[in-house]
């Protein structure tokens, strides 16, 4: 080495810890509430429902906007009287139905297609037409092949969930390290069975969002149809629930059949949907 | 020198020439490549990338069949993959994410039918054991460290107790250090229970510590240019550097200037 790269060594001493002046200290209470982000978003409630009851009352007119406490009034309202529940099941009812025959439906399908190059062709094709279209365009048609009745409705929902579904499914198949393939062969796996035991929850992550993006077109879609279309052999949901009220110009019920879907909606998605995250892909580290 | 007195091969490749097409090419992976593993041997494939050892070992594995050439294991031509082959991946994603430490080994006991309930879950502990992670058995494969999930994935190898394990380059992803502990614990392991290893490797001193046999293969396409014998664990230092050298300057004797670097 040259002389002039030559320089000396430093070793030092580390100092204690009594020598800095804060090393750890805890956040006091009100920035630690703060850091909570429940609390900062009730907070936000708590302010848009007072604008919303001040705003209400110094307009005065129920039939525009109705105070916040009258929508509460009429919602318990409706839950005591038992019209509210019935319509909330008459929905899910359908709901259920029509999901539940989408999820099947593209399950079949997507398993086609990776099985079958021409299975994946028809698939491809199918939602790149259909996927666009919204559900509720296919009402009229509906209402004409099935008629008045779940039929109508069932054909709509299937709609919405199928592509949905099928898509984020056969793209989370698709996905699927050829490790994980190989190793589920390795097994002695194949067919069916190397579908189910490898790629299905190898794929969750996206089944799992494939079936959330459904819920919420599915649930969007039940009730607009709803609204269109009314009621199905004497039982409407809440759609009907709604569009009844209006006719009858009770504006709070209006307002509390809305915020019965927002809760219902909200419910399955940050409480199931959730639950079923954590204790799936987020478990599984598969997702952060 | 092969013998008849020896046993029979456990594994005879005989000629194999392996082809598979690109999207624009079909593309010679290895060329009538002859070998035979016996039983308990440490068989390492060593040879540069491109020499189509990963490829040899795939079709081992029975995931591709040869254009040419047959493979036999145990006498019967080997057609689909099975669980008496067991393979361990470079790859850290070959766990189950969706399994526990000790569920991955299971269900790879259950779903290939070679043991159920009770029985599955004891044989998969006993190996769980053997490669120190008693204390991660509950754990999912994402919370593991690089150097810990190739354990678990040797350990679900090793637990299947197939005819032979498949090693494709299962350390070269790991950092240096865990490298040279991981090559130290396969010795160990396999000197308890000798199982036989098919071992890929591009890096010549592993070749050297792990291997008993040696298959060198050259490039483009992957044909064999020797099969040599490794030296003893406790061999002297100068002797696995003069193996390594020899090895060396085999496979890089042409091509000095362009696969120095590798």
């Amino acid at each position: 080495m040259s002389d002039a790269l030559l320089r000396p060594e430093v070793v030092r001493e580390i100092s204690g810890a009594d020598e800095f002046g804060i090393v750890e200290k805890e956040l006091t209470i009100f920035e630690r509430l703060y850091n909570l982000g429940w609390v900062r978003k009730t907070g936000l409630l708590i302010v848009l429902a007072l604008v919303w009851e001040g705003y209400a009352r110094h307009l005065d007119n129920p039939l525009l906007v109705p105070t916040l406490t009258d929508t509460f009034q009429a919602w318990r309202e409706g839950m005591e009287s038992y019209v509210l529940p019935e319509r909330i099941f008459t929905s899910l009812q359908v709901l259920a139905i029509g999901y539940t025959t989408g999820v099947v439906l593209a399950g079949i399908l997507t398993v086609l297609a990776i099985t079958t190059r021409i299975g994946t062709d028809f698939l491809e094709t199918m939602t790149a037409m259909l996927n666009p279209l919204p559900a509720i365009a296919l009402l009229p048609l509906a209402l004409i092949w099935f008629g008045f009745g779940i039929g109508s409705l069932v054909f709509v929902l299937v709609h919405s969930v199928l592509w949905a579904v099928a898509l984020n499914t056969h793209a989370g198949f698709r996905g699927v390290s050829n490790t994980l393939r190989m190793v589920g062969r390795n097994y002695g796996l194949s067919g069916l069975r190397l579908v189910l035991k490898i790629l299905v929850p190898a794929a969750f992550p996206s089944i799992l969002s494939g079936l959330k993006i459904g819920w919420a077109f599915a649930w969007r879609t039940l009730i607009a149809a709803e609204l269109v279309f009314g009621v199905a052999s004497g039982k409407g949901g809440l759609g009907w629930y709604i569009f009844e009220s209006k006719n009858q110009l009770d504006i709070p019920e209006v307002f509390a059949g809305l915020l019965t879907i927002i809760m219902i909606g909200l419910l399955v998605e940050n409480v199931i949907f959730r639950t079923i995250e954590n204790r799936t892909v987020r478990r599984w580290g598969m997702q952060t | 020198m092969l013998d008849k007195t020896e046993p029979p091969p456990l594994l005879d490749v005989r000629g194999v020439t392996l082809r598979y097409k690109t999207r624009d090419h079909l593309v010679t992976a290895t060329y009538r490549v002859d070998f035979s593993i016996r039983q308990s041997d440490r068989f390492i494939v060593l040879g540069p990338s491109g020499c189509g050892k990963s490829t040899l070992l795939k079709a081992v594995g029975g995931y591709m069949a040869p254009t040419e050439g047959e493979i036999m294991l145990k006498g019967t031509r080997i057609t689909r993959p099975g669980p008496d082959r067991m393979m361990v991946f470079q790859e850290f994603d070959q766990l189950l994410p969706w399994k526990t430490v000790r569920q991955n080994v299971v269900f790879a006991l259950e779903t290939s039918g070679k043991l159920r309930g009770r029985a599955a879950g004891e044989r998969a502990m006993e190996y769980i054991d053997k490669v120190h992670l008693t204390r991660f058995a509950d754990a999912y494969p994402h919370t593991l460290s690089g150097g810990m999930k190739q354990r678990v994935a040797i350990a679900r190898g090793m637990a299947m107790e197939p005819d032979i394990l498949l090693m494709d380059e299962p350390f070269a992803a790991l950092d240096a250090l865990t490298r040279r502990r991981m090559q130290d614990e396969l010795l160990g392991l396999w000197e308890e229970t000798r199982f036989t290893v098919l071992f890929v490797t591009h890096s010549i001193p592993e070749a050297v510590k792990i291997g008993n046999r040696i298959l060198l293969m050259t490039p483009h396409p992957g044909q064999v240019k020797a099969e040599l014998n490794s030296v003893d664990a406790s061999a002297h230092p100068a002797e696995v550097a003069m193996l390594e050298q020899r090895i060396h300057d085999m496979l890089f004797v042409d091509r000095v200037e362009e696969d120095e670097h590798v």
